[in-house]
């Protein structure tokens, strides 16, 4: 039960490496490797591959490489895009500058820490809970945190934009604040899910011979079963910075003056500058994009996997 | 456990009641934050949507009016053809899409990993970063990235975002590149688990490939295609940042889709009850259509 079981969220991180490597005594020829039966060998179909491949990274990922060199362009305009610079410049770059993007990245950057710190807690503590404990209304509790997921952002965003201003009981306006995007991403119900399918498959044992030594609920999460459950946190982290930096409603309505915008928000406020040209815009945009891209390529195994094992469990 | 043995009855009692408490604190952050961040907007949205929500004013029960006031705008009529046709297109296109592409980059080859990672760019792209490269491509005049491309297959330059006509389809491109990827991915998943030995004794049978991909590749995919599906038509009925951000709604109305229009009709015009109204409507539809799936997902597992 214990390592065979948690096989949904790793399967692909453990599976390749042996199929690799058996790839040599392997008995089933190649070609019945893919649906297609593409085979390694050149020949015409292999032709016909390399071809299909280079349009879908013309298509897919071309574009970003215009982004790129556009923003290190002199002119950059929507008509003078190509894959390499027009004399190469960081001018767009001190401009955004000026505009402010720093800031704005700054905001972006806080929100995503501090969000994505206070939902990896969050939903850590409540996943423990429904994983680890037997409880009165487990499935009760457990359908509500289902339901955060389906509750869209853009369905609650105009009663949220008045809760967020007067948060009942205490009384708070947080619009203006970074805790106004921050505090309503804790609670999410992928992160909820994810954690508590992994936390189950912890074995037993472990645990009891822990608690034996008495070992306390809280030392239990952190030093016992978090540890054992760091490629669930790998796959709630990554997703969860994505979805967080992805956040453009939010941010909108929980910002009292525009300087409170995430960079994402801000991208509007350049386009919209007439003093300032494409060029400018794309700068933007880089700043916006590099940070969920170092993300992506750093940790791109658990961010595959979480969203096949999202896909079957959700 | 020894020591709950020894311990007398109170102490007994208490350690049992303190059992019962502690799931509780663990649950208490993720609860609150829930309960007045999202339920609490969730309900006070449908109690707003039954008022004539005025500042300074005090609120008047105006009971089902607002439902029928934004069911009978013509903007919020047209704003629903929007949103079907964006939601349809987009979601279907992007599952093609997908699928396409997961046949032609299933493998474990390294290079074949490289380029999985490099089409996938466009899924972790933050949806306004993708606005504003698309609105760069898009741009109107003939030497635009896109239309330049048009140019060399002989075809005049399309003002894709600024004519009416053409703008809806524009968006649904963009959602449609953004969305493919993650589909990809899931298909992926899907085909690693088909049996090859079914191949390999498919084709000893000499079945033909066309006939291999009807009758062994798609109906071991199924379930993920299922999933695909549903996640799909739930996005594409609350589909906003990406409308939001490429074209506003515009021009002259002819991207706007239901949560634009509500947003509009909300921050822009100040009518929170009709804002609320809409909101709940989609709410509504988006859960029913959860529910339903769901259900049938659940009857056919257990088939």
């Amino acid at each position: 039960m214990s390592a065979p079981a948690i096989d949904p969220v790793r399967t692909p991180v453990t599976a390749s490496p042996p199929r690799r490597s058996a790839g040599k005594q392997r008995t089933t020829p190649a070609r019945f490797d893919t649906a297609l039966g593409w085979s390694d060998r050149p020949g015409p179909a292999w032709a016909l591959r390399v071809l299909l491949c280079a349009l879908a990274l013309g298509v897919f990922a071309a574009p970003f490489l215009t982004v790129f060199s556009g923003s290190f362009s002199e002119k950059a305009s929507g008509s003078t895009l190509s894959f390499l610079p027009h004399h190469p410049t960081l001018l767009n770059f001190q401009v955004a500058g000026e505009r402010g993007i720093w800031d704005y990245f700054g905001n972006s950057l806080v929100i995503a820490g501090g969000g994505l710190l206070l939902q990896l807690a969050v939903c850590t503590l409540a996943a423990y809970a429904l994983a680890r404990h037997r409880f009165r209304g487990q499935a009760l509790i457990l359908t509500l945190f289902m339901l955060t997921m389906m509750l869209p952002e853009e369905v609650i965003a105009i009663p949220l934009s008045l809760v967020l201003g007067h948060v009942p009981v205490v009384g708070l306006d947080l619009k203006g604040t970074v805790w106004g995007v921050i505090l309503p991403l804790g609670a999410w119900g992928f992160s909820v899910m994810v954690l508590t399918e992994f936390m189950k498959d912890i074995p037993a044992e472990i645990e009891e011979a822990a608690r034996i030594d008495g070992v306390g609920e809280l030392r239990m999460l952190w030093q016992v079963v978090l540890p054992l459950c760091k490629p669930a946190l790998g796959v709630a982290g990554v997703l969860g910075f994505i979805m967080i930096w992805d956040q453009y409603l939010l941010p909108l309505i929980a910002a009292k003056d525009p300087t409170d915008y995430t960079v994402t928000v801000a991208l509007s406020i350049l386009r919209t500058d007439p003093e300032v040209g494409s060029g400018v815009v794309l700068a933007g945009a880089v700043i916006a994009l590099v940070p969920s891209l170092i993300v992506y390529l750093l940790l791109q195994r658990s961010l595959v996997t979480g969203i096949a094992a999202g896909a079957t469990k959700g | 456990m020894t020591a709950t043995v020894t311990t007398p009855g109170p102490r007994r009692a208490r350690a049992l009641r303190k059992k019962a408490v502690l799931p509780w604190l663990f649950l208490a952050p993720g609860l609150l934050l829930a309960l007045v961040f999202k339920f609490l907007p969730m309900g006070k949205g449908v109690w707003l949507s039954f008022f004539d929500v005025r500042p300074f004013l005090g609120d008047q029960w105006v009971g089902l009016d607002n439902y029928t006031r934004v069911l009978t705008d013509h903007r919020f009529q047209d704003a629903i053809g929007h949103t079907l046709v964006l939601g349809i297109g987009m979601s279907l296109g992007a599952i093609v899409a997908g699928f396409l592409l997961a046949l032609l980059l299933e493998g474990q080859a390294r290079s074949l990993k490289i380029i999985r990672t490099a089409v996938f760019l466009p899924v972790v792209t933050a949806t306004a970063v993708v606005g504003e490269m698309w609105r760069l491509m898009y741009y109107p005049t003939s030497d635009g990235l896109i239309n330049s491309g048009l140019g060399l297959l002989g075809l005049g330059p399309v003002p894709y975002l600024d004519n009416p006509d053409t703008a809806l389809w524009a968006t649904m491109a963009m959602g449609i590149w953004m969305l493919a990827p993650y589909n990809m991915v899931i298909i992926l998943a899907g085909l690693a688990g088909v049996d090859r030995s079914l191949y390999e004794a498919a084709a000893m049978d000499g079945v033909s490939l066309w006939q291999r991909l009807r009758h062994i590749t798609l109906p071991a995919i199924r379930p993920a295609l299922g999933i695909v599906l549903t996640l799909a038509a739930i996005r594409g009925l609350r589909v906003f940042t990406e409308v939001y951000v490429l074209t506003g709604g515009g021009p002259a109305g002819s991207t706007d889709v239901w949560m634009t229009r509500a947003y509009t009709l909300g921050f822009s015009r100040n009518d929170i009850g009709g804002a609320s109204a809409a909101s709940v409507l989609l709410l509504c539809v988006t859960l029913l259509l959860t529910v339903t799936v769901n259900y049938f997902r659940k009857r056919g597992d257990v088939r």
